[in-house]
């Protein structure tokens, strides 16, 4: 009996366990093992043992490079967690009190989510055009002149505009989270605290926040993998080289470019992509470890 | 019965579509053609029928891909031991990217005689710094220019400048009048390069100052490099209002739609342009230099080339199409279709543009950081292009983009590093 239960585990496990260790572990061993050797051109050379690590942290201009694209994920982490987030749960505090037209709501709040990312990229980029885009358009027309700017082409805009891009296709995931996890709350929690005269800010205090703390983990250890992993988004609306001048730039687009080079402008180095591969992963394992860990402890079970 | 006949037949069809090959036997030979022009396609096609007829039994198949994703695509492949047997290169060290590493097969004037009537600056671009062989046949060569709307000048009265005070002036005129001299844009850092490769060398003496920093008499912190490139600054009112944030799409569309009236670019634009806009009449200029008897200085580059995978298994055929592309047939064709300078010797250039293109290139001076560094990682475009961006929007001054491209380079430019 335990060994056909044990067979069938196995059957069922070994497609995804195949997927994973052919398409994650594969590829995070071998760039492991790239960022160990030397490259010329695309063709590995000899065993270098750290060389290439050493050079992207010695050498100018990689470590200002890793430093400013580490800095710019951490940022979008910090404003995604402070914008998108902290909205989405007001919003899914809002939608879960079922006000008029609930459905429709959570329809539209959805429904950047379920658009390409290319779609979304082209188009908020097609907006913020500074010659022919609606948003500065719409700025002067409002009479707020001093606000027209080339909102993705300023260094001191460019980044913060992005993850509010990011911020409007994604509000609908963790808002419908949230809500799920608002919705979960047993209703007897609640009433019992009402009836016993709780003013509404502590029935969310008290009985909501605490119970939903496994959705604030899963959002919190998602959006960290996500901004730090961040590349479609500022590949398809700026392009691999994080203009301007490095202002958008991220670790996920550091590593495209050096590992696979710039179109007509930078060549491909597969060691120093590789390396920094390896800190990204070192990086993201680590981290959501420990962040997971730790959310999890202030997380309470249902009895 | 008539049924199950049918379906037979119909699956003998299939089998033998499948492999159309085997009924010719060995000598027909399919290749594959990889390149990044998705918008030559046409042209490739016509092109290689016509070498198609003239050799029967080799089949050549134009593959193009998008630009940004060919890189990865081509180097996926070769690594892979794939790919395809003619693959269309860049030059310089987008060439020796793929050539240092053994994945193209040398070819040499023995293999090629044609390129014994190629200019040696042209196959400079088609050669491996590493062991000095040649790679590819140079397909283009191309030259940085300023293109400008003829009815615009016309209509403000402004001519084609001799001096750069005479520029400055004509773009005064332009934007007093309520109009937008230059359609460039700075969001692409790539297009500011092309900016800095038309604006400096009348600045920075041109050839002279390439040989310099190239043989490590000097490098680009020199006041005599970051004086040219600060002449850039002086452009900044006439661009776009919020010119950081214009994309090279757009710095297009401004200028086919007579919406600029400049356009700062490289000499491949023609074709599009006029594709673009049948009824837009424009001309081209060199830029202008300091004193009205100066000839002006014009970057140029060997654009790319054809090569070989040293892995093919029809070398005879890929050598007899690579000596093909290397003839004045072929870049008649070349130029006549695409309307770019062929980079093949003796072709006969009909378009008016072309052949001022043409004689603007007898004082023509090595694109700076494509010819002479763009050998290995981190590339002077890599960092002046970023660097550029620092500079156009405030926040680094020219001295400091020259020290910055400086250390950058100092990691595999000895010269530098003294």
């Amino acid at each position: 009996m335990q060994a056909s239960r044990r067979l069938w585990l196995v059957i069922f496990l070994a497609p995804a366990t195949a997927l994973f260790a052919t398409f994650i572990t594969y590829p995070i061993f071998s760039a492991l093992a790239y960022s160990l050797y030397a490259w010329e051109g695309i063709g590995r050379r000899g065993f270098a043992g750290l060389a290439n690590f050493v050079r992207l942290f010695q050498t100018f201009p990689y470590p200002r490079l890793l430093g400013n694209a580490f800095l710019h994920n951490v940022i979008v982490f910090v404003l995604t967690m402070l914008i998108q987030n902290i909205v989405a749960l007001g919003l899914a505090l809002l939608l879960a009190r079922g006000p008029w037209g609930t459905r429709v709501y959570r329809v539209i709040f959805f429904l950047p989510v379920t658009l390409s990312l290319i779609i979304v990229g082209f188009m908020w980029a097609l907006f913020l055009n500074p010659v022919f885009g609606i948003v500065n358009k719409a700025l002067a027309a409002a009479g707020a002149d001093w606000l027209v700017r080339p909102w993705l082409g300023d260094p001191s805009t460019a980044l913060v505009t992005l993850t509010l891009i990011n911020a409007w296709r994604w509000l609908g995931f963790p808002t419908l989270v949230f809500l799920a996890g608002i919705n979960a709350v047993p209703d007897e929690y609640l009433e019992a605290a009402r009836i016993d005269g709780a003013p509404e800010w502590d029935v969310m205090r008290r009985i909501i926040f605490p119970l939903l703390a496994p959705s604030v983990t899963i959002i919190v250890t998602l959006t960290f993998i996500g901004s730090f992993n961040w590349f479609e988004l500022p590949y398809v609306v700026q392009g691999l080289s994080g203009p301007p001048n490095r202002a958008t730039d991220v670790l996920g687009l550091m590593f495209y470019r050096s590992a696979f080079g710039e179109v007509d402008t930078g060549l491909q180095d597969i060691g120093i992509g590789s390396s920094i591969a390896v800190m990204m992963f070192i990086v993201m394992a680590t981290v959501s470890t420990l962040g997971a860990l730790y959310l999890r402890r202030r997380e309470v079970e249902l009895g | 019965m008539i049924r199950r006949l049918l379906t037979v037949l119909v699956a003998l069809m299939l089998v033998a579509t499948l492999f159309p090959g085997e009924v010719r036997g060995q000598e027909s030979a399919k290749l594959t053609f990889w390149s990044w022009r998705t918008e030559d396609k046409g042209a490739y096609d016509r092109m290689i029928k016509v070498f198609e007829q003239r050799n029967p039994g080799i089949k050549i198949e134009f593959v193009p891909f998008r630009q940004t994703e060919y890189n990865t695509i081509l180097s996926s492949a070769l690594t892979g031991g794939k790919g395809p047997d003619i693959i269309h290169l860049r030059a310089y060290g987008g060439l020796d990217t793929f050539a240092a590493p053994g994945y193209l097969a040398p070819l040499d004037y023995d293999k090629v005689p044609e390129l014994k009537r190629f200019p040696l600056q042209t196959m400079v671009g088609a050669r491996s710094r590493k062991d000095g062989k040649i790679y590819g046949v140079p397909f283009a060569t191309q030259t940085l220019v300023i293109f400008y709307n003829k009815k615009i000048f016309a209509q403000a009265g402004v001519s084609v400048p001799k001096t750069w005070d005479g520029f400055l002036n004509a773009m005064k005129t332009l934007k007093d009048k309520g109009l937008t001299p230059l359609a460039n844009g700075g969001k692409e850092g790539w297009t500011l390069e092309i900016m800095s490769g038309v604006v400096a060398p009348n600045f920075y003496g041109g050839t002279t100052f390439y040989e310099a920093v190239t043989r490590g008499q000097t490098n680009f912190r020199d006041p005599t490099y970051t004086n040219a490139l600060a002449k850039m600054l002086e452009l900044r009112p006439y661009m776009p209002q919020g010119f950081m944030g214009v994309d090279y799409p757009t710095m297009q569309q401004l200028f086919v739609n007579e919406q600029a009236a400049m356009f700062i670019g490289g000499a491949f634009e023609i074709g599009f342009f006029r594709q673009q806009n049948k009824n837009l009449d424009f001309g081209l200029f060199a830029a202008p230099p300091e004193k009205a008897d100066q000839v002006p200085w014009v970057s140029s580059y060997a654009d790319g080339n054809y090569g070989i995978n040293a892995k093919t298994p029809y070398m005879d055929a890929a050598v007899k199409f690579i000596r093909w592309t290397a003839t004045t047939e072929f870049g008649q064709m070349f130029t006549d279709l695409l309307a770019q300078m062929s980079a093949v010797p003796g072709v006969q250039i009909k378009d008016p543009l072309l052949q001022q293109v043409q004689a603007m290139n007898r004082k023509a001076t090595p694109y700076i950081m494509l010819v002479g560094f763009r050998w290995q990682a981190p590339t002077g475009s890599t960092l002046l292009q970023s660097a550029l961006q620092g500079m156009m929007s405030g926040q680094m001054t020219p001295a400091q983009v020259g020290d910055e491209v400086t250390r950058g380079l100092s990691s595999w430019v000895d010269s530098f590093r003294r």
